[in-house]
């Protein structure tokens, strides 16, 4: 399709505009679009879908909950005001500190998830090892309910209780 | 020499005038797949995320992990490269190579990149975490890097601690990238998609699956070449083995076959527009005297999808007749076995601004390159026996 107002480039980006109940569309390619004062935005980077995300949450006030909660890392100094602008975290006990707050958004970005499940080191303790084994169990039960495979499921229920 | 027996002084010069093992055209699936790559990001328990790190702990991370990294049993050399010291020119094809990410070429600080000779592994140090690892092969081979990453991973945390919990996984800079760190991707090359204007049910149905999807080679998100990146988005309450099967058994089958049947309308129904694009294509490059590398890389597209319609479909049109032809009369020259999908590939990547100045040993004008480049694919295409 050819931009509307060149003639010459392949429209890119189309635009459906409803007023008062009449439907116009426009189709124009992006250099057109940009003389034209129509922003487009083609690539969101990861900064702005978080700046985005935690834009949409609560306050630092109301995220960490009772006014007793640090409002920043004891180790690192950092303030979840500081995630907003840039995006990433100050140390990894930031996890921790500032876990009511973040919970929110890693939900969001890990489509609800908010445990691991996957490739534990070796070198950590039997008990953790115990946790994420039981939380990969579950993730298969999870998948196996879901695909209507019984016979999987009810073999990976056995082995979470036995674990458990 | 700061450097072990086996990280061999390398300069990026004798790496410049090749294309890389994952980058041939081989592979499963290698008509469409490219190439298949997974990285894993991991931080060192005990010290801070790198925006809080002042450039004395910087340089004491990166001075730890590059002796882990340098002393890696790989099965290949390694050689290590200073980021910051490195000149612009240097970092350029470092990215183009993809052997660094364009964050690791613009950023601050004490950070490096170790690189396993035939470039099928890289560990940037101190890029948004403290280490990120990558695998790379060639064509659809997604579980053979699982392997091979988790292997690496193995030998590096037994010499360090990595930052671990037991709800969240690996902590990781960035929320987006916790518990598992690992980011799967796929290179695809996906032109009678665009040919046939069905792009957009690709970039949806990605969508759909959860994916990120991005243009490669292009200027911004376009995707110039027809080359499409795409890798999953969520990392935490998934293992690595759900994600890696995921993409072989189900995502990697749909977008193929998305590009297969608009190869297969092309020939059925529009062999007019497949013959106009490769023929153009081929007039073009074989003939142009000046040649910027958004063009090449659009034409050089084309002479792909001819040459591997050519190969995986049987597929005879006039115009991939003619491209056959060129493959015959080139494949006398003893260097160069003719035209075949690595040929285009390496023309590909070595006409690219930094690896043309690399291979000129000097800096070049933005005209000066296009006269070279132009020069290099005309030698290459063009045989007046």
């Amino acid at each position: 399709m050819q931009c509307q107002i060149c003639n010459k480039r392949t429209a890119t980006i189309h635009l459906t505009e409803i007023s008062e109940g009449v439907r116009t569309e426009m189709h124009i390619c992006e250099r057109c679009a940009t003389e034209q004062g129509i922003a487009a935005q083609s690539q969101i980077s990861i900064n702005d879908l978080l700046s985005n995300l935690l834009a949409a949450q609560p306050s630092d006030d109301e995220l960490l909950g009772s006014p007793d909660d640090v409002s920043s890392c004891p180790n690192c100094g950092f303030t979840l005001d500081r995630l907003r602008k840039e995006g990433t975290l100050g140390c990894p006990h930031d996890y921790e500190v500032f876990q009511n707050g973040l919970l929110p958004l890693i939900e969001r970005a890990h489509n609800g998830s908010s445990v691991h499940c996957g490739k534990v080191p070796t070198k950590v303790p039997q008990e953790t090892k115990k946790l994420a084994e039981l939380s990969q169990l579950r993730e298969r039960l999870d998948r196996a309910v879901r695909n209507e495979d019984y016979e999987t499921a009810a073999d990976l229920r056995d082995q979470i209780r036995k674990l458990e | 020499m700061d450097c072990l027996p086996w990280v061999r002084p390398m300069k990026l010069s004798d790496i410049s005038n090749d294309i890389n093992d994952w980058f041939s055209g081989s592979g499963p699936l290698a008509d469409i797949v490219v190439s298949s790559r997974i990285r894993l990001a991991r931080n060192l328990a005990g010290y801070k995320f790198l925006n809080s790190c002042s450039d004395t702990e910087k340089a004491e991370i990166l001075a730890r992990l590059k002796d882990v990294l340098t002393s890696l049993d790989l099965g290949d050399d390694v050689f290590y490269v200073s980021v910051d010291k490195a000149p612009t020119l240097n970092r350029d094809f470092l990215v183009e190579r993809h052997l660094i990410s364009r964050h690791h070429a613009m950023a601050k600080g004490p950070r490096g990149v170790v690189i396993a000779r035939r470039e099928f592994f890289t560990a940037m140090i101190n890029e948004e975490d403290h280490l990120r690892l990558q695998v790379l092969k060639a064509g659809c081979q997604l579980a053979d890097c699982a392997e091979q990453i988790d292997r690496i991973d193995n030998m590096i945390e037994e010499k360090v601690d990595y930052a671990f919990d037991p709800r969240f996984g690996y902590l990781t800079a960035c929320p987006t990238n916790l518990g598992t760190g690992a980011r799967v991707s796929v290179m695809l090359h996906m032109p009678a998609l665009k040919m046939t204007g069905q792009i957009e049910k690709f970039l949806s149905a990605a969508k759909d699956m959860n994916l990120a999807v991005r243009g490669l080679f292009g200027e911004g998100s376009e995707a110039t070449s027809d080359l499409y990146q795409i890798s999953n988005q969520v990392t935490l309450g998934v293992s690595e083995q759900s994600i890696v099967s995921e993409f072989e058994s189900a995502i990697i089958p749909e977008i193929v076959a998305y590009e297969k049947a608009a190869r297969q309308q092309l020939l059925a129904k529009q062999v007019d527009i497949l013959d106009d694009k490769i023929s153009r294509a081929m007039a073009l490059l074989q003939n142009a005297h000046l040649i910027s590398s958004q063009e090449a890389l659009f034409l050089l597209s084309h002479l792909r999808l001819g040459l591997n319609m050519r190969q995986f479909m049987g597929a005879s049109t006039p115009a991939i007749e003619r491209l056959c032809t060129l493959q015959n009369q080139s494949s006398d020259a003893p260097d160069d076995r003719g035209l075949s999908i690595r040929t285009i590939n390496r023309l590909f990547m070595l006409t690219l601004p930094a690896h043309l100045q690399m291979n000129c040993g000097k800096s070049l004008g933005a005209t000066d390159r296009d006269a070279l480049r132009a020069k290099i694919i005309r030698d290459a295409l063009h045989h007046s026996s």
